[in-house]
């Protein structure tokens, strides 16, 4: 047993967290992220070249890494510098595009920017809800709902429903109409609306490789909330140190000081089943682990962030002050991918599952 | 034991009642309901309506123009205004400085500024807490030095919500560093057109604009604007206190949210499922409902001893500290509900007749976010604990 990052993951990590302490200060971040196009074109320029996104997928498909401590470290780094541009979208394509064979060397480099259309009005977390619909001639319909980076997208990749099952269609921007906005959280999104669209069929029977990219999204979303979640905990722990109140230092007061190591201890716990979350993933438990580690982050990302906001008081509450920024992060991210309760259920039931021989029916 | 109303409670329900459906403006009602910032003239207008009735300063006694009625009475009023979506009324002239000034102001002070308090005339913000003065009030730094018939007045306030729309600031001041702290302050009323204040926005987490920053330089506020004694302000600081904790627990407003999420989780669905039929969503409802219910039982058992007690005890903390969390609960359910639905900026979609997740929920998010304020404000939920420590379990 080894909890030490690779050789190869320790430098990414560290190339990126240099590079977005030096230039992607929260000044920055909210200048972009609360303004339309909610994005900076160098700055996704830039991730690009330093692999970024190369990292997120395979060998085979034209990058260097794809595995579930690839995606954590890249989202774990992204998270502690609230980056408002879309990766999450990268990674999601990524593995979709490789499912279905497709060349994805547009989306590694950054020139072509892809969304992953999935949840709907209705549908916002299951995709045996999705009701959007193909019809032979690969015609769309539709509304797919807050889909993350349709605002920029030149593709959108759509989960529609074919003959009871779903299928993967590629949708140019053109073919369909996107309602783009900003996010109470920072960075942009979309609803698109598909209205007998033109698509490309570019997988049949995808539900599987639609669930793998889930998967691959959650992984990516706990990484991301813990970079957002120990920012929270430093910023508040500094606070504590710093603030007097009584002509003492708030963080002499031992209930703080409690809740404060109670926060702690949440973030270890998080961290803990998304390395678990993240080593299963591609295998044959990848679904149940990752819903353990999106339940988990779900309760803890609410007590870090309320906790957060509580222990430094009224500053907390401002624009000004960065806490409030990661707070609104890490609470939003409970909107994505299937929240707290989505995921519990599914892990309660594997649990009757688990006993379906055993005790009095 | 009788937890009913009595007849004449009842009927003065119905009363209530009818007045609000006769006259709170739609439009006015529209705008609480959407949980969207109300517009000056929204609550100007509201402030102008329950004067016209006498309905305005609930909390005044009746030999102040007050309507004289029952802690009972007040909590009914305030439960059906909730129910019909009337604005909260701005309470910083009506429910703070008039009871102040009632006990403590001259007769000239009285006289001059009670009746521009129900006019509307005069828009009232409360500066008390400062940078360096927030849990620890009586630490504020803010100066006013005696020069003839002048205070001059040096230093900052902030949090002062609503500032923008005030004339006039009740604020403390430190007349005296000699002995204890809470020794030297002294409570002065300050026009806001006087030279030498600036007023500056603070944008709060989810966007919005309700709290400011007050800045006095060399600031001559005229001595007869001194409430009571010079240096003895923190017993006017203290009264006040004790005057904002009826309706402290903020039951009605715990009532509308609830009725707001049983009715959105009604709407929304999870494919063929409404949201209130998923068993994980309902039992967190029913748990804030059960909380809810008995709050509202806890809450009219203060009011009661505070009836006969004649003034509320410091057990009232309880309400500070679970009505907060329970309306705090309430407004994450309401963002939880709506899924991803939640999450574009307030405003951002308001145009356009594409609907995001049921009418009135565009503000979920942000009224979630918003509503952290009610631990930290009034007396955060940790110094709220700290009064019941001392005063109660007398550790
Ligand atoms: C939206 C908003 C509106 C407001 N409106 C007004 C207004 O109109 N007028 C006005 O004067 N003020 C107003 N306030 C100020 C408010 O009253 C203060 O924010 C509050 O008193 C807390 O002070 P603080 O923010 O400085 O936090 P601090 O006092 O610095 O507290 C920081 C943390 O330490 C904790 N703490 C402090 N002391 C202790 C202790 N002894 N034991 C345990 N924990 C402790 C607090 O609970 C908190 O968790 C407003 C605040 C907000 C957020």
């Amino acid at each position: 047993m080894d909890f030490h990052l690779t050789e190869d993951r320790r430098m990414l990590s560290d190339t990126l967290n240099r590079y977005l302490g030096d230039q992607y200060g929260l000044e920055h971040r909210n200048s972009v992220a609360y303004e339309a196009p909610y994005y900076d074109s160098v700055k996704w320029q830039e991730l690009a070249e330093l692999g970024v996104f190369a990292a997120l997928a395979t060998e085979k498909d034209g990058g260097f890494g794809g595995a579930g401590g690839d995606i954590s470290v890249v989202f774990e780094a992204l998270g502690k510098a609230l980056v408002c541009e879309p990766v999450l979208p990268v990674l999601m394509a990524s593995r979709l595009l490789s499912a279905a064979g497709k060349d994805q060397s547009g989306l590694l480099d950054g020139s072509i920017k892809y969304g992953f259309a999935l949840s709907e009005p209705d549908a916002p977390y299951d995709i045996s809800d999705i009701t959007t619909s193909a019809d032979a001639f690969h015609k769309v319909t539709g509304r797919k709902s807050a889909v993350y980076g349709a605002h920029l997208a030149d593709r959108i990749l759509v989960a529609a429903r074919r003959e009871g099952q779903i299928n993967l269609y590629e949708v140019m921007k053109t073919d369909a109409e996107i309602i783009s906005y900003g996010m109470i959280d920072g960075g942009g999104a979309g609803e698109v609306l598909l209205d007998k669209s033109s698509a490309d069929l570019i997988l049949q029977n995808a539900a599987a490789a639609v669930k793998d990219a889930m998967n691959a999204g959650v992984v990516a979303l706990c990484s991301e909330a813990i970079g957002a979640m120990e920012t929270a905990y430093e910023m508040t722990v500094d606070y504590l140190k710093q603030r007097k109140q009584f002509g003492r230092t708030i963080g002499s007061f031992q209930v703080l000081q409690h809740r404060a190591v109670d926060m702690l201890t949440e973030i270890e716990q998080a961290r803990s089943i998304t390395i678990k979350a993240a080593a299963e993933l591609g295998g044959p438990d990848a679904s149940r682990f990752a819903a353990m580690a999106k339940n988990m982050i779900g309760r803890a990302g609410r007590q870090i962030a309320e906790e957060a906001i509580q222990l430094h008081g009224g500053i907390a509450m401002t624009w000004e002050y960065g806490v409030s920024h990661y707070a609104k992060r890490i609470i939003m991210i409970d909107h994505q991918l299937g929240d707290t309760d989505y995921h519990l259920a599914r892990i309660m039931s594997d649990l009757s599952a688990s006993q379906v021989d055993k005790g009095s029916v | 034991m009788d937890l009913n109303f009595t007849s004449e409670e009842r009927e003065f329900q119905n009363e209530v009642r009818s007045f609000l459906s006769g006259n709170l403006p739609e439009y006015i009602a529209a705008a609480v309901r959407a949980n969207h910032g109300l517009t000056k003239d929204m609550m100007d207008k509201w402030h102008t309506i329950l004067n016209k009735r006498g309905w305005l300063a609930t909390v005044w006694p009746k030999e102040f123009g007050g309507p004289g009625w029952s802690p009972v009475q007040k909590y009914i009023f305030e439960e059906e205004c909730c129910r019909a979506y009337a604005p909260r009324i701005v309470p910083f002239g009506t429910n703070m400085l008039g009871p102040v000034l009632q006990k403590f102001g001259s007769r000239a002070q009285r006289d001059e500024y009670l009746p521009r308090i129900l006019s509307g005339e005069d828009w009232w913000c409360q500066g008390y807490s400062e940078p360096g003065a927030g849990s620890d009030l009586a630490s504020l730094k803010t100066r006013a030095v005696l020069e003839g018939d002048e205070y001059v007045v040096n230093g900052q306030k902030t949090w002062t919500t609503l500032g923008q729309h005030a004339n006039k600031i009740f604020c403390l001041v430190r007349t005296s560093t000699e002995g204890k702290p809470q020794e030297g302050i002294s409570f002065l009323l300050v026009d806001l057109n006087t030279l030498g204040i600036e007023m500056r926005p603070i944008r709060l987490i989810e966007g919005g604009y309700e709290v400011n920053e007050v800045f006095f330089t060399n600031v001559r506020v005229p001595a007869k604007n001194l409430v009571g004694q010079e240096n003895k302000g923190w017993t006017i600081a203290k009264y006040l206190l004790s005057h904002e904790r009826t309706g402290i627990a903020g039951v009605g407003f715990s009532m509308q949210a609830l009725e707001e999420v049983k009715a959105i989780s009604a709407m929304i669905k999870r494919g063929a499922k409404r949201l209130i039929d998923d068993p994980l969503f309902a039992a967190r409802l029913a748990l804030i409902e059960i909380d809810l219910e008995a709050m509202k039982i806890t809450n009219l058992r203060m009011l009661f001893r505070a009836q006969e007690q004649g003034a509320p005890g410091p057990e009232t903390s309880i309400l500070k500290i679970k009505g907060s969390v329970i309306n705090q609960e309430l407004k994450d359910l309401a963002r939880r509900a709506l899924g991803p639905l939640a999450s574009p900026f307030p405003g951002h979609v308001n145009d356009g007749n594409l609907l995001f997740g049921p009418p009135d929920t565009a503000f979920n998010a942000a009224c979630y976010f918003n509503n952290r304020k009610t631990s930290i404000f009034g007396g955060s939920n940790e110094i709220q604990r700290n009064i019941l420590v001392k005063t109660i379990l007398e550790l």
